[in-house]
């Protein structure tokens, strides 16, 4: 009988494909709009990814996220360090700075200064060049899209000559970072000479990145570097959890996302719905003949489900592959980086279409249950 | 086992509706089908022929009275044994054809088999042979919509009698046709379906293919009027 329910779906192309094309829809939306918002919320937090080797971030107690810093004093960075607990800690400088381009453009962009003696700050992927020659006079590390951007139509290449803040700055390495949500650009350098491109003198620490000792939890030693300096301090996670959930309550973002995200949900039930309900209305008399030639009620159940599992499983197919190259297509320009489709957010659209395909299926099996087989022997 | 009767309706009321708009349909319907006969059910439209073997068939449930069916009283099944029933032992044919479209001929005859629990496969080498013998060998892997009036009527008879039913009900199966295929069909139809264990029920108000009947129960007005041999 199986075969018999996909001929029955597969015969009548036209709804077929208004099927498949109203589950793909869906799916596509779903996970375009899911992904993008997963990737711009992650943006939130990218700075903290960037330092795998801190599990610790220490700030002024108002600090709420990564672009709103209150500078910290040189002495607290003795302080934390003191602290029991802290294998050690290292200052981190975070700020904004205007670069001239090579055409003569002006761009706003990042400076991250590291730890001069560690250079602890530094994405961990270096693409072209040495870390250690940021130890040189006016010394900058760029990310390869901030490259692209500044340098655009050239090569990746080394010994390239920036302005920062109208000053000096020779590019000796590229690296690759998390992209960051409010510009593409960034430039990494010691923290001494970040100072220098922003001309702020002393007490001008961004945060205080620390590792937890072995045995200590860094959520432990947080709350021992809360208790003894005053300041804020938190696990790289819970502080990255917090920048997101920022951007997440105080932007408009969820709710225009959420908004595409639903809308998505409701054409899928109301295409998928409606259209398979039409098959089923269109078919009617081929269910009431095969009951009553004898067809239990339970095999056209099953017809119908199978019907509507194939309709799911080709449309959330397709969709996502729509999705997928979506995200493939348009990760290739720089200012996309970082948006993917994330497993769990494939897994959840396809729970939706799954449920938007159980809905249609139960709508559309009361018309088949309750069929009159007898209507076959009407003219 | 009463060998000499395939359906025996005793009593069959059948009531639509009810309080004021209630109207019986089937007044108390006393009949005794034959086996190994084809019988005909006429009468004027609307007299209740089609309510009558909707019941035999265990379509619709009788008001009150009792049919029994190859000695097995229908309208005390359950409804699970009675769709089971009518599998294994009915076969359809329909004024209207009712083949499914997105299947050739050879599947659709092949249907009561799949029904029945066969797979495809296996079904359609039956249903061939037997499309073979109705004279559709050329048209087997056609679809409903490349064949005439006729054909489809072949098709119908062979999806009727594929899985070998002991009882074959048939539902105006001219009245879509012309006067040279309806004769055809009722050829093919006597041919192929007589058999000494199966009873061949034909509703029809076609009185063209009388000829071809063994008996003819008249209806009139919810009651069997008349019920005799054939002499044609």
């Amino acid at each position: 009988m199986f075969a018999i329910a996909l001929k029955m779906l597969f015969h009548d192309r036209a709804k077929y494909l208004g099927l498949i094309l109203g589950v793909a829809f869906s799916t596509l939306l779903i996970n375009q709009q899911l992904g993008i918002f997963i990737g711009l919320i992650t943006r939130a937090g990218a700075v903290i990814v960037d330092v795998p080797q801190a599990d610790i971030w220490v700030m002024d107690p108002g600090v709420k996220n990564l672009d709103t810093i209150f500078p910290l004093r040189d002495t607290e960075l003795g302080r934390v360090r003191g602290v029991p607990g802290v294998a050690w800690a290292v200052p981190l400088y975070k700020s904004n700075v205007t670069i001239r381009t090579g055409n003569g453009e002006l761009e706003a962009s990042l400076l991250i200064g590291v730890d001069d003696s560690t250079l602890i700050g530094l994405p961990p992927e270096v693409v072209m060049g040495n870390i250690d020659d940021l130890r040189r006079p006016d010394a900058v590390a760029v990310s390869v899209d901030g490259f692209r951007k500044v340098w655009r139509n050239e090569p990746l290449s080394l010994g390239n000559i920036a302005e920062l803040n109208d000053r000096r700055a020779v590019v000796v390495a590229i690296v690759k970072d998390s992209p960051k949500f409010t510009s593409s650009i960034t430039f990494f350098t010691r923290y001494s000479q970040a100072l220098q491109y922003t001309n702020n003198g002393r007490n001008q620490m961004s945060f205080i990145v620390a590792k937890s000792a072995p045995g200590a939890t860094p959520q432990e030693v947080s709350r021992s570097v809360v208790a003894r300096t005053g300041l804020q301090a938190m696990s790289a996670e819970d502080f990255r959890y917090k920048a997101i959930m920022y951007v997440v309550q105080n932007t408009g973002i969820p709710i225009s996302i959420g908004t595409v995200v639903g809308l998505g949900i409701l054409v899928g039930i109301a295409v998928v719905g409606l259209m398979f309900n039409l098959f089923v209305l269109e078919n009617l008399k081929q269910f009431a003949v095969l009951k009553a030639i004898g067809t239990s009620n339970m095999r056209l159940i099953g017809m119908v489900f199978l019907q509507a599992a194939v309709v799911g499983f080709v449309g959330f197919s397709v969709g996502l592959f729509g999705a997928t190259m979506f995200f493939e297509t348009a990760g290739k320009s720089p200012t996309f980086q970082g948006f993917y489709l994330p497993w769990y957010v494939a897994a959840g659209s396809g729970a939706i279409a799954a449920a938007i395909i159980v809905l249609a299926a139960l709508l559309a099996m009361r018309r088949v249950l309750f069929v009159d087989p007898a209507i076959v022997f009407r003219g | 086992m009463n060998r000499q009767i395939a359906v025996e309706c005793t009593g069959v009321v059948k009531d639509f509706g009810t309080g004021s708009v209630k109207q019986r349909v089937l007044q108390g319907i006393d009949w005794q089908v034959p086996i190994g006969a084809t019988t005909f059910l006429v009468g004027p439209s609307g007299c209740g022929k089609t309510t009558l073997i909707s019941i035999i068939a265990g379509l619709l449930t009788a008001t009150s009275g009792t049919v029994r069916i190859l000695d097995q009283e229908i309208t005390k099944m359950r409804p699970g044994r009675v769709v089971k029933f009518r599998a294994d032992c009915l076969g359809f044919i329909f004024q209207q054809f009712n083949l499914l479209p997105s299947l050739s001929a050879v599947e659709n005859a092949a249907v009561s088999l799949v029904v029945q629990g066969s797979t495809l496969a296996s079904a359609k080498r039956q249903a061939a042979a037997l499309l073979d013998q109705l004279g559709m060998d050329k048209n087997k892997h056609k679809y409903p919509n490349q064949l005439s009036g006729g054909q489809q009527q072949r098709v119908a008879i062979a999806r009727a009698l594929v899985h070998n039913p002991k009882i074959v009900i048939s539902d105006e199966p001219t009245a879509s046709l012309d006067a040279q295929a309806g004769r055809e069909v009722m050829e093919l139809l006597r041919q192929v379906a007589s058999a000494d264990d199966r009873a061949v029920i034909v509703v029809t108000h076609d009185n063209r293919i009388f000829p071809f009947a063994d008996h003819i129960a008249t209806m009139s007005d919810g009651r069997i009027e008349s019920f005799r041999r054939n002499a044609t």
